[in-house]
């Protein structure tokens, strides 16, 4: 059954895409307008509409990004590096 | 009222001394049976806290407690259990007694350090639990295990001796053994050598190379142990011993990035998901530290439900190594269509690690974050969220894209052998799914058991949920346009454990060159020098142990001789009866004589 549904979805890629893209507008939207934020921490969170999203994106690049660069500065090695 | 105490740890050590002579169709209700009596055990000991197992040691200068039963043991204590349940029925289909003793052993040796009340029966459990895990290493007959178990050791052993010299020192100067919080304003080198034995157990940076090294290289059912344990046994301690030690939030914070910046980049399924405890483990770290009650209890309430869920990961993960006998992800990829169950757990595990709503992270580790906020600590506390973002790119995105997506690399032998685990192992992950929709879903299941019952957190409300969703949302939809930068490379990473493993070779390098020349030139110098007057002085004495010694000795063995062979002339006439009958008379004659004087 799992692989049934999976198999469905990958069929109709597009259909999952706008879907997706329409579940998180309206998401934001709701964060935006109806939910109180008054037990928001800082300023930043209060102020700036739909802050965790752009906190997300920032921090999922950085993460990503320096990650990578971590990696390729020679932390990442050859398989066998400890084996001779 | 007197309660009947029994150890909950005794029942697994005398369940795990008794199990080889178990056999046939009783062995495997057996294997279920004495962790759920451990577990019964625990439940009932939390209904009746109090002081237990005190024990008078070496004529009374120490008293031992090997049963403090509160609060915060209390939560500990069940989770322990519950995963030694659940853990033991993944792990039914293997019929090495030795395995299962040694997995036994090794929650015993958490159970006995959550529930003791002073550093020396700490100690003896907190080593019960090193040993007793090295094995789980040990059985794994896969190349470098063997040298992964050495090294475990070696590195659990340094950090019990900074505990013992620790505790040792603190006694000194103390006269003090009893296991309780330490003070921040008045700290001393103990202070800190006990932090750093109990920090290597949680794998604190720069003590925690050892776990992604030691866990990859476990068996499939050690691992599944192996992630509860230890890390969270040593956050029990750190919570019961530094709370509020400022440091700690440091390090927790350091850990958590750490750790997921090592996740991102790992090639090995369960090495990705070791760096992801270490960074799991910086939350509760960094929760120890903050230390007000919403903050223990958010590092309690985040342990217990690390421990289904990251045995869940395990589970699932283990489930692949078992069935394609594969741990890299430059090997797997596309097997969904093949174990399509095992998929499903792994995703339920890793949207509870995720903090999806309705799953277990999302109650506990806003807990600890919430906290943080409340006492101001602004820069920890974003930086956990930017941390619970890459844990969702890591445990929720990556492992399970590259294992069940994407194109596959499996070779057509691992695509043949890729199938669903027995039904054991299932059952084993249906039971921690269970359980991270529970905890998620129904609070006050998990909050009930938390240590301070004074302190109310709600984290259902609608700003908290908005918060998580645009979080996961936007987490998602960078990981579907940036996949590739983060994709399966046929890499090892290098990290801090270089230093002792090339540090070693350095060492062989010092053995094998210059300190053997040296031995060499101190042989030769020793054959002139000294062989010649050795050799004159050894025949001497050769020849007064001849003449001298021996005609001493020998005169007495002759002498001892002749006495022998009149005594066996006139007792020993062949006769058994008579024998027995002068033996039995002198025994009775000595012990007359004895009752008489």
């Amino acid at each position: 059954m799992i692989i049934q549904i999976i198999d469905y979805l990958k069929e109709r890629p597009k259909t999952v895409r706008v879907s997706s893209y329409i579940g998180i507008a309206i998401m934001l939207i709701w964060s935006v307008l109806a939910v109180d934020n008054h037990h928001a921490h800082t300023w930043a969170e209060k102020y700036i509409p739909g802050f965790w999203s752009l906190f997300s994106l920032g921090a999922a690049v950085v993460l990503i990004f320096f990650a990578r660069w971590f990696g390729k500065s020679g932390i990442m090695t050859r398989e066998d590096y400890y084996d001779n | 009222m007197t309660t009947s105490f029994i150890h909950p740890a005794l029942i697994l050590i005398f369940g795990g001394l008794l199990l080889p002579f178990v056999k046939g169709p009783f062995r495997k209700p057996y294997l279920f049976i004495i962790p759920l009596l451990t577990l019964l055990n625990v439940v009932y000991l939390s209904w009746h806290p109090g002081v237990y197992g005190v024990v008078n040691f070496m004529g009374g200068d120490w008293t031992l407690t090997f049963g403090r039963v509160d609060r915060l043991s209390m939560v500990f204590g069940f989770i322990m259990a519950l995963m030694a349940v659940i853990g033991t029925v993944y792990g039914l289909h293997v019929n090495d007694d030795l395995q299962h003793i040694a997995a036994w052993f090794y929650v015993a040796g958490s159970l006995g350090v959550i529930y003791c009340g002073d550093y020396l029966v700490l100690f003896l459990f907190w080593e019960l639990m090193a040993f007793a895990s090295t094995f789980l290493i040990w059985f794994n007959k896969d190349k470098g295990s063997l040298a992964a178990g050495y090294r475990y050791l070696l590195v659990h052993t340094f950090g019990g001796v900074v505990l013992l010299l620790g505790f040792v020192l603190r006694y000194q100067a103390t006269g003090d053994l009893s296991f309780v919080l330490l003070s921040e304003e008045n700290t001393h080198l103990y202070t800190w050598l006990i932090m750093a034995g109990l920090m290597l157990n949680a794998a604190v940076p720069p003590l925690h190379s050892w776990l992604p090294d030691a866990y990859s290289k476990a068996t499939v059912t050690g691992a599944v142990f192996m992630c509860a344990f230890t890390t969270k046994t040593a956050i029990y301690t750190l919570a019961r011993g530094f709370a509020g030690f400022d440091i700690l939030i440091v390090l927790g914070v350091v850990m958590a990035i750490y750790g997921i910046i090592y996740a991102l980049i790992e090639n090995d399924i369960r090495r990705l998901l070791g760096w992801e405890i270490v960074s799991q483990v910086g939350y509760m770290v960094a929760g120890v530290g903050i230390g007000t009650a919403l903050a223990i209890n958010g590092t309690c309430a985040h342990a217990f439900a690390h421990i289904l869920y990251k045995g869940l990961l395990f589970m699932a993960a283990g489930a692949v190594i078992h069935a394609t006998g594969k741990s890299k992800f430059t090997d797997l990829g596309g097997l969904y269509k093949k174990m399509p169950l095992t998929f499903f757990f792994l995703v339920i595990g890793g949207i509870s690690v995720s903090a999806f709503p309705f799953f277990s992270g999302f109650v506990t580790k806003s807990m600890i974050i919430a906290a943080g906020f409340e006492e101001h600590l602004l820069i920890p506390a974003f930086l956990l969220t930017m941390v619970s973002v890459g844990t969702f790119l890591v445990a929720g995105l990556r492992l399970p894209y590259l294992i069940f997506f994407g194109d596959t690399r499996c070779s057509d032998e691992t695509w043949s052998k890729a199938e669903d685990p027995p039904w054991n192992m299932q059952l084993a992950m249906l039971a921690a799914s269970f359980f991270c929709l529970l905890v998620g879903s129904y609070t006050p299941f998990l909050y009930n058991m938390l240590p301070y019952t004074d302190v109310a957190f709600h984290p259902y409300g609608s700003y908290h949920l908005s918060e998580t969703m645009q979080l996961l949302a936007f987490t998602a939809i960078i990981f579907i346009f940036l996949k590739d930068k983060i994709g399966a490379r046929a890499t090892i990473s290098l990290d801090l454990d270089w230093f002792y493993r090339r540090g070693g070779r350095l060492f062989l390098w010092l053995a094998k060159n210059p300190v053997q020349w040296l031995d060499t030139c101190w042989g030769s110098a020793y054959k002139v020098v000294g062989l010649y007057p050795l050799m004159t002085t050894a025949r001497f004495w050769s020849w007064f142990d001849w003449h001298g010694i021996d005609g001493i000795v020998d005169g007495s063995a002759r002498c001892v001789r002749a006495i022998g062979r009149r005594v066996s002339l006139t007792l020993q006439r062949g006769q058994i009866q008579q024998t027995i009958y002068i033996s039995i008379t002198f025994a009775a004659i000595l012990l007359v004589s004895y009752v008489w004087l």
